[in-house]
């Protein structure tokens, strides 16, 4: 278990969240401390993305989210997003350098990246063992490699807490294992607290402090040994007990 | 400033350089080439080529709004009915869950069908006909003044939101993450577009606006690596097209717009080759 220092937190706490009439989610409460990486699993449409988008504020919701940071609530959280996916043509001609410049510095990309920027961008990808794709375009990277670019993006600046979208899906079981060890050394070495989306189940246990099982509302959570035998997993998932 | 430039290009050792009409011409391709690919290069990452082709048909529409107002010159409400298309088209897309491509179809019907009914009461359409194909050899200088204003505003836009736009066209998700505002910078780009195509209508024509918007970027990309050779490289396309196609079209007597387009085209047709001729050799040397 990791330590956390007691003074950072994210709270959140009777999340509700509507389609029209529709609940999608309700009432739901998850008190993260910063260091810990939590995974959120539930069966399809159980509102995981739903739940990350509500806390990105993309959707209207109500209840509270609130973030503790050094013992003082902070109204403007900075949170770090690594979304499954992007909305990018195989051909598209942004390179991986064009691409964390743009989502950190204001000159634009176009006009070219200063030597000084380079240096700095070269430097936080090599925190996730990406400083060799700088140049690459990004629609060429495999699910791992991307799935790395996008976690240095979103640990540049280093936010209060990070989101990571279905990570797991289209990266190969090495990449997989690097995707968690960088994961685990980001949330160590920055105290960051990390909700983690997934729907696999057996690789994420040994890197999650805690799953939560929601489907809708919170079914249980626990450490990742309890839920994954827990009997509400396997109802949620549609599974049997018997072997 | 157009007399320094009338002189300076009168001096050039060609024929065409010595008609006042062809000295202008050459004015406005470099004042308008770059400016194509500028908003080529954001239309072609977004996918927005249909977008641009509704905005450009949306002219006629604009055109006849004017005439049924009695304006005398209807450019500015073309221009106002293109930019409030751009904004309307926008906030219709965060409001249905339709797939972009039936909403743009849906306002294509709507704003052709409105400007040919307007247009054609009392079977004067013809009168019309030459905003379909354009004419650059009319531009007049307060024409190119304006567009020299147009430049402006693009260039400072994209120097100022270059970056948000880059993200906000891989993932609009993530920019909104990134403190981004996305319905902003989205339709700030729309609304240049609807000026730089309404402003460029009477110069090139409304069939083939979409073409000069399209083609430099979408040769780019089979060439560029990054986003500084892809902007580079499609301004010099679009540059090089434009004065090519204009010069070819004095001495092939064809309509210049049109002939630019298919200098344009040709570029990217060897665009995709040479990409194809790289992948292929690339692919080869990896085996």
């Amino acid at each position: 278990m990791n330590n956390t220092c007691n003074h950072c937190c994210t709270r959140v706490t009777g999340l509700s969240v509507k389609f029209g009439a529709v609940p999608i989610l309700e009432n739901i409460d998850i008190h993260l401390n910063c260091r810990e990486i939590v995974a959120l699993i539930g069966p399809n449409g159980a509102g995981k993305t739903t739940l990350l988008r509500a806390l990105l504020g993309e959707i209207p919701f109500t209840g509270s989210v609130n973030f503790i940071v050094k013992g003082e609530r902070v109204k403007y959280p900075r949170i770090g997003y690594v979304p499954q996916r992007l909305n990018l043509d195989a051909d598209s001609p942004v390179s991986v350098m064009d691409f964390m410049v743009s989502a950190s510095h204001r000159t634009p990309v176009w006009l070219g990246i200063r030597p000084s920027t380079r240096r700095k961008v070269i430097e936080a990808l090599s925190l996730v063992s990406a400083q060799d794709l700088a140049k690459k375009r990004i629609g060429e990277l495999s699910g791992g490699q991307l799935q790395r670019v996008l976690l240095a993006m979103a640990m540049s600046p280093v936010p209060d807490l990070l989101l990571l979208d279905e990570s797991a899906s289209g990266i190969d079981i090495n990449g997989l294992a690097l995707f968690y060890r960088i994961v685990d050394e980001m949330r160590k070495r920055h105290d960051v607290s990390v909700i983690l989306v997934t729907h696999d189940l057996g690789s994420i246990a040994p890197h999650a402090d805690r799953i939560i099982l929601i489907n809708g509302r919170v079914l249980c959570e626990g450490k990742p040994e309890e839920v994954l035998r827990d009997e509400k997993m396997f109802k949620a998932f549609g599974l049997s007990l018997k072997t | 400033m157009m007399l320094l430039w009338n002189n300076l290009v009168g001096r050039l050792p060609f024929d065409w350089a010595h008609y006042l009409f062809m000295q202008n011409a050459l004015l406005a391709v470099i004042l308008v080439a770059p400016l194509f690919a500028l908003l080529g290069t954001m239309v072609v990452n977004n996918r927005m080529a249909f977008f641009s082709d509704v905005l450009g048909h949306s002219t006629l529409t604009g055109i006849a709004i004017g005439v049924v107002l009695g304006f005398v010159d209807p450019f500015l409400p073309m221009l106002l009915f293109a930019v409030l298309l751009a904004i309307s088209v926008n906030i219709f897309r965060q409001l249905t869950k339709a797939a972009p491509d039936t909403v743009l179809g849906a306002f294509f019907a709507l704003v052709v069908a409105l400007g040919i009914v307007l247009l054609s009461r009392g079977g004067g359409f013809a009168k019309f006909t030459s905003y379909l194909i354009g004419d650059i050899l009319a531009v007049s200088p307060r024409q190119i003044c304006w567009l020299f204003l147009v430049y402006l505003l693009v260039t400072v836009y994209w120097v100022v939101f270059g970056n948000r736009m880059v993200l906000t066209s891989i993932s609009p998700v993530l920019a909104r993450s990134r403190g981004i505002k996305v319905f902003l910078v989205e339709t700030g780009f729309t609304v240049l577009l609807a000026i730089v195509v309404a402003s460029s209508i009477r110069l090139v024509g409304i069939l083939i606006v979409n073409s000069l918007l399209v083609l430099p970027a979408a040769a780019s990309r089979n060439i560029s690596g990054d986003m500084r050779a892809y902007t580079s490289n499609a301004v010099l396309i679009s540059l090089v097209s434009g004065i090519a196609g204009l010069v070819a079209s004095y001495y092939w007597g064809t309509a210049s717009g049109a002939t630019i387009v298919l200098f344009a085209a040709a570029f990217y047709g060897l665009c995709v080759i040479f990409a194809g001729f790289l992948t292929k050799t690339l692919t080869v040397d990896d085996e």
